[in-house]
């Protein structure tokens, strides 16, 4: 007795998936030589699905703005901010971090002389694929340049 | 005399849990004949770590006790803080949080009816189910800026506000999703071999969910009509006349077996529709939180003294949230009680008597979720007993010795 489900599995045989296959079709058998053949061009990666507006994704920290307040600290649910004493300024670990843009919220940021308003010092960036092996590598590090030359 | 009953352990760690949990049971043939249900792998003291934050820090961390959904627990949190604190969030917020729950609800919903399917080898329709859930997915990071985790709640508000455009894509998902419950009533409810797997089984009668205290759907499906959006109503519900959706409304019997949660599932989705519709229609205006400044609002918990109750209707029943505020700025003592605490109770009676076939479908049933309902851990010495707070207190002191010698 043919049922409704038998009629929705064969039009799901004939239809396109619906997945996105990021990064590429199908698995590779041998990741580092795909990755050669990308750095080469020899293969396109097929994009991921773009994320809409408001999306919070890695932080951005401009140290420039930051004005040493300590209130992203405060509300911070993960303890992923670390003060910087000798330069009044935060650390930020992205591996600790749960995305959740309350230090955004809260961070007053600073005015440069010819500006109307304050621009923050954080903002939530659009990207997203943060995958390392390790997760002190500079990508999931946010902090100012002098911290790192200094090796504070 | 010959052996006649073995012993089947499944889980903690199991290809059909999705989570940890252990149920033993010894089976005679095909029948179960004992069963033992051991919980407790999930503990990760989040309540106790509550209880060492400030109350923004701790209601953020109350969105990560359950991974699907997010949102029940800082609605039941927030609700509960604000009842203790005497803050009242405006108008536009309660709508706006009423209709976070409620797309979360129909995620919730589709999610289970594909795990469901799955659970009994019906993998087409996990993969057709979980298609149509993208989009509510999707509507969902649209408006708030993530898929889960949507840190939308505030105490005394929300985060962010609904713009014309989000209101255009919520209106454009409701439409798809009226068409996408009309199909899955059909995939489902019509189709001799669903009904054929799960027409009585896992049958709850209105007596035993009384008894053993199930909640939400799985008690809705054995016809009991409790909702705490119906019972005691809170935010955007207080203006909406919800009603329990119960299988005597719908088919006119109750039979309360997981043919009958389905159905109850299904028309749930419908009735969050048009509680979505109700809010986008009727959303007043004017701001969404009632203290927009965080330092304030933390300067208000510090001087208030109270403690409350507060409950919010997750997809999977009711959870509830205990606060109490003491000249902290946060919480001094943090309890919740998850709705799947009460429906793994369900396990045993009901899996004596079944047969092994049906052990996925009876533990898949209630939507089981073990991170939320391990809320306490209990160590056992070797000879079986309870080990109670002087001796787990004692063998700490020990160790940080221990620790502190080694560390010299
Ligand atoms: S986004 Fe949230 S978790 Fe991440 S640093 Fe900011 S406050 Fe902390
Ligand atoms: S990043 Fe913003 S909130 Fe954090 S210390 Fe700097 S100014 Fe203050």
């Amino acid at each position: 007795m043919p049922t409704k489900v038998m009629f929705l599995i064969l039009k799901q045989l004939l239809e396109k998936p619906f997945t996105n296959p990021f990064p590429v079709k199908h698995a590779p058998k041998n990741v580092t030589e795909l990755i050669e053949k990308v750095q080469k061009g020899e293969v396109q990666i097929n994009p991921p699905v773009p994320v809409p507006e408001g999306f919070r994704g890695k932080l951005h920290y401009d140290p420039e703005r930051c004005i040493g307040c300590r209130l992203c600290i405060m509300v911070c649910p993960a303890d992923a901010m670390e003060w910087v004493p000798e330069l009044k300024k935060i650390r930020h670990y992205v591996s600790r971090c749960m995305f959740c843009a309350l230090c955004v919220d809260v961070c007053p940021g600073k005015k440069f002389p010819g500006e109307e308003k304050a621009v923050k010092a954080l903002s939530m960036s659009e990207e997203f694929l943060l995958a390392d092996y390790d997760k002190y590598s500079d990508n999931l590090i946010e902090e100012p340049p002098e911290a790192k030359e200094k090796g504070i | 005399m010959a052996k006649s009953t073995y012993y089947i352990p499944v889980g903690p760690i199991h290809p059909a849990l999705k989570e940890p949990i252990r149920v033993e049971a010894e089976v005679e043939g095909e029948k179960i004949v004992k069963v033992d249900v051991k919980r407790g792998f999930a503990h990760r003291g989040i309540e106790y770590m509550g209880m060492k934050r400030n109350a923004i820090q701790t209601l953020y961390l109350s969105e990560r006790i359950c991974g699907i959904c997010s949102i029940s627990h800082p609605y039941a949190f927030v609700i509960t803080a604000e009842k203790a604190l005497g803050i009242e969030a405006p108008p536009r917020a309660q709508y706006i949080r009423t209709i976070i729950a409620e797309l979360e609800r129909i995620h919730s919903h589709i999610l289970w009816l594909g795990v469901i399917a799955h659970e009994m080898g019906f993998d087409t329709l996990l993969f057709w189910t979980w298609k149509g859930r993208e989009k509510v997915l999707d509507l969902l990071e649209f408006i708030t800026g993530n898929r889960i985790n949507y840190s939308m709640y505030m105490i005394g508000g929300a985060r962010r506000d609904l713009k014309e455009k989000h209101i255009r894509a919520i209106k454009d998902a409701i439409d798809y999703y009226w068409k996408f419950t009309e199909h899955m009533k059909e995939i489902f409810l019509s189709d001799p071999v669903y009904k054929a797997r799960t027409r009585n089984v896992a049958k709850v009668s209105k007596d035993i969910a009384l008894k053993l205290n199930l909640v939400g759907p799985i008690a809705r499906a054995a016809g009991i009509r409790m909702d705490v959006r119906q019972d005691m109503p809170y935010d955007a519900y207080a203006d909406i006349d919800v009603r329990a959706v119960v299988p005597q409304d719908i088919v006119g019997e109750v039979y309360g077996d997981a043919y009958d949660v389905t159905m109850v599932r299904i028309y749930e989705i419908e009735q969050s529709l048009d509680i979505i519709e109700y809010c986008v229609d009727n959303l007043p205006e004017g701001k969404i939180l009632a203290i927009p400044n965080y330092v304030a609002l933390l300067a208000k918990i510090r001087r208030t003294k109270g403690e409350a109750i507060g409950a919010h209707e997750a997809p999977r029943g009711e959870v509830i949230h205990y606060l109490k505020f003491d000249g902290r700025d946060g919480p001094s003592v943090w309890k919740v009680i998850a709705p799947s605490y009460n429906n793994i109770n369900s396990w045993g009676p009901l899996l004596i008597g079944a047969e092994v076939a049906d052990i996925p479908i009876v533990v898949a049933y209630i939507d089981p979720c073990m991170c939320c309902n391990d809320r306490v851990a209990v160590v056992k010495t070797k000879d079986g007993n309870e080990l109670g707070y002087t001796e787990i207190r004692k063998k700490c002191l020990e160790k940080t010795e221990k620790i502190r010698r080694e560390l010299k």
